[in-house]
């Protein structure tokens, strides 16, 4: 295996630009809805007193839960000694630390006081997990910013093992805080099960690794530079475990709850009755995020194909949002067991007269949010490979592939 | 002895008496509303020597009364919010916050109807207070649960939390609100057990009140440590239970006839 050279992103400057613009914009939209919103107040969205966390929560807790997966390439390298993934270190940490922000953004611009943010940063309560996420969240950001530096400095590369270990180790906790954010509500029965923080942990390096891959293959694409078969036959091999690995916990879940008879309800209304959340969970979910996707990464022709590979992950980050939304939304829109063994008939509150489930739809200054954060991520991902030796010279199975000279 | 042939300084005299009234003008009001305010309860800290609670008879709650919330809606200014202009008045339903609500139930195997009204349980273990990121939700030493309203960031994750759902986002501005309540956009709030009457130390709630105004005296509120109270002596000579009792929250809300 060659010395990795890195370059900087060396794209036309009128494509570089067109692209930035086109992220601005979009971006720019984003900004526009949370004025309109913030402004207007919550009522110009389609969240209500039953379903208070609606589509920015989506994309912000999407956003989050991959962005510590996306520090998974950097972590095998280093923690686990991968020389392969060391190669993609910078790029991964990166991309990390972007989605994080880009995720972040939305979450406090969906705040009812935004501009109470300082209050968020000074007044705490230890006993709350989202307190735990502010300091997981910036503590995050610091420390993969210290790893990047003894990626890329000399003199600090005496520290990169430890540095590489402590982000990994924090990332596992920020991901167990974002999965228990939910396990931690008692009220709700789609919640409340500790399950959902190692599930956090599984569907992070899933919907994380889609993401890094999506943007490697494009950014090498356009800069026509090489990404050999070795590299991205290894990060399918990745893929298809973490894919296995989701759909195992989804059983898990679903037997845990089902053991006990008070969640037999939920269950149907998540498989069976629930209408569009049981359409987002097979289809969006299962079918097109998970098993779709296995298949093509394994099918004999298409498999090989970097167009299909790319769409397969994708197919992942689609699946990715829809869970997030079935998970989210659906938590909050099955109907709280408030009176077991009772059916409410009439309700100043709506409560779940008759077993109703709660009524959220999204609007579109909350898309617009959502999307403007994930345009903030690639902004800052882009600029950051334009400006800095992050992305690799090459990735051609000669530079890569550790038994490469055997081989030759 | 005084020296006569020194001559009294009436300038400096005059300076020294226009400086005392200056002061006496500055300070006075203040000493004066700090006795005021010494004479009434909301001066004195809040203790534990209370624990404000409730006993909700079911049996007396009646079908299609709704007094108690009218009476909640009107005493902490609720029914000054305002649908805004264009919208769909099916979705401000489900925006608009309320503090208390009347639920009519079935039993699924008896067919037995109840009647009653939910609010906030008061929990002596808040999921809502646990939650809260930046300690806008709180308990006080007297049981209330209820929001600091300069504290809260609209988060949300107390409406998340809340087994009974009792909690409300302000989703539009409120442009007319009462001082007891002053009500922001962006904020969480929920039932306080009419604090402000706490505070001025009147001893009910507007919907213990309105309830029996109508003659059903459904509602019973007063302090769960005296067993002398109206409310202590209701809950030992009834059957009652706690709403959500396997979560062991401890409410300081209990019911009757459910």
């Amino acid at each position: 295996m060659k010395r990795i050279v890195y370059r900087e992103w060396r794209l036309a400057p009128r494509r570089y630009w067109a692209l930035l613009a086109s992220l601005a914009a979009v971006a720019g939209v984003g900004g526009l809805a949370f004025w309109y919103m913030e402004h207007q107040g919550h009522w110009v969205t389609g969240m209500n007193n039953e379903v208070v966390w609606g589509l920015p929560h989506i994309f912000a807790v999407f956003l989050i839960v991959a962005a510590s997966g996306a520090l998974n390439i950097a972590s095998i390298g280093t923690v686990f000694g991968k020389s392969t993934y060391q190669s993609l270190g910078r790029f991964s940490a990166l991309l990390a630390v972007a989605l994080l922000i880009g995720g972040l953004m939305v979450l406090v611009l969906d705040l009812g006081r935004p501009d109470r943010l300082i209050v968020a940063m000074t007044s705490y309560n230890f006993r709350s997990i989202f307190a735990w996420n502010v300091i997981l969240y910036s503590g995050f950001v610091a420390i993969v910013i210290a790893y990047l530096v003894t990626m890329v400095d000399r003199g600090f590369r005496g520290y990169y093992k430890a540095a590489g270990t402590l982000a990994f180790v924090w990332r596992l906790l920020l991901t167990t805080g974002t999965g228990s954010i939910f396990g931690f509500i008692v009220a709700r029965q789609a919640y409340d099960t500790a399950v959902l923080a190692p599930m956090f942990i599984v569907m992070s390096f899933l919907y994380g690794l889609a993401i890094f891959m999506l943007v490697l293959i494009f950014a090498f694409a356009q800069d026509q530079r090489t990404l050999g078969p070795y590299i991205i036959n290894r990060l399918k091999g990745l893929m298809s475990i973490f894919i296995a690995a989701v759909l195992l916990f989804i059983l898990i879940y679903f037997l845990t709850k089902l053991y006990g008879a008070q969640n037999y309800d939920l269950v149907s209304f998540y498989l069976v009755s629930g209408g569009r959340y049981t359409l987002a969970f097979w289809f969006g979910w299962v079918i097109l995020g998970l098993l779709a996707p296995f298949g093509i990464l394994f099918h004999p022709v298409h498999g090989r194909d970097r167009r299909w590979i790319a769409g397969a992950c994708g197919l992942v980050v689609l699946g990715g949002l829809a869970s997030i939304y079935v998970i989210v939304i659906g938590g909050q829109a099955f109907p709280m067991p408030i009176f077991p063994g009772k059916t409410i008939l009439e309700s100043g509150f709506h409560d779940g007269v008759g077993g109703q489930i709660a009524a959220y739809a999204p609007s579109m200054p909350e898309f617009l949010l959502g999307l403007g954060g994930v345009a903030v991520a690639l902004i800052i991902t882009a600029v950051g490979v334009r400006a800095l030796q992050f992305l690799p010279e090459s990735l051609a199975d000669k530079d890569v592939d550790p038994h490469a000279a055997v081989k030759a | 002895m005084n020296n006569p042939s020194e001559e009294i300084d009436q300038g400096r005299r005059g300076f020294l008496g226009a400086a005392a009234g200056v002061a006496t003008m500055t300070l006075a009001p203040g000493v004066l509303l700090h006795t005021i305010a010494s004479a009434q309860p909301r001066s004195e800290r809040v203790t534990d020597a209370v624990r404000y609670g409730m006993l909700i008879d079911t049996t007396r709650c009646a079908e299609g009364c709704s007094a108690c919330v009218s009476a909640c809606n009107q005493e902490n200014g609720l029914d000054l919010q305002r649908m805004p202009a264009g919208m769909d008045p099916e979705k401000w339903d489900r925006q608009e916050a309320r503090w208390i609500r009347k639920v009519k139930l079935e039993d699924k195997l008896t067919g037995r109807i109840t009647n009653l009204p939910m609010l906030c349980q008061h929990c002596e273990h808040p999921p809502c207070v646990d939650v809260c990121p930046t300690a806008a939700s709180f308990k006080r030493a007297d049981g209330i649960v209820m929001v600091d309203r300069h504290l809260c960031i609209g988060c949300r994750y107390c409406m998340m939390a809340c087994p009974y759902k009792a909690r409300s986002f302000i989703h539009a501005e409120v442009e007319e609100k009462l001082t007891l309540a002053p009500r922001g956009k962006g904020c969480v709030e929920s039932c306080n057990l009419c604090v402000h009457r706490r505070d001025n130390g009147e001893d009910s709630t507007a919907c213990a009140d309105a309830c029996a105004a109508q003659g059903h005296h459904a509602i019973i509120f007063g302090d769960l440590k005296n067993p002398e109270s109206t409310l202590s002596k209701a809950l030992a000579a009834m059957p009652s239970r706690q709403i959500r009792e396997n979560l062991a929250l401890n409410t300081g809300v209990r019911y009757s006839g459910v």
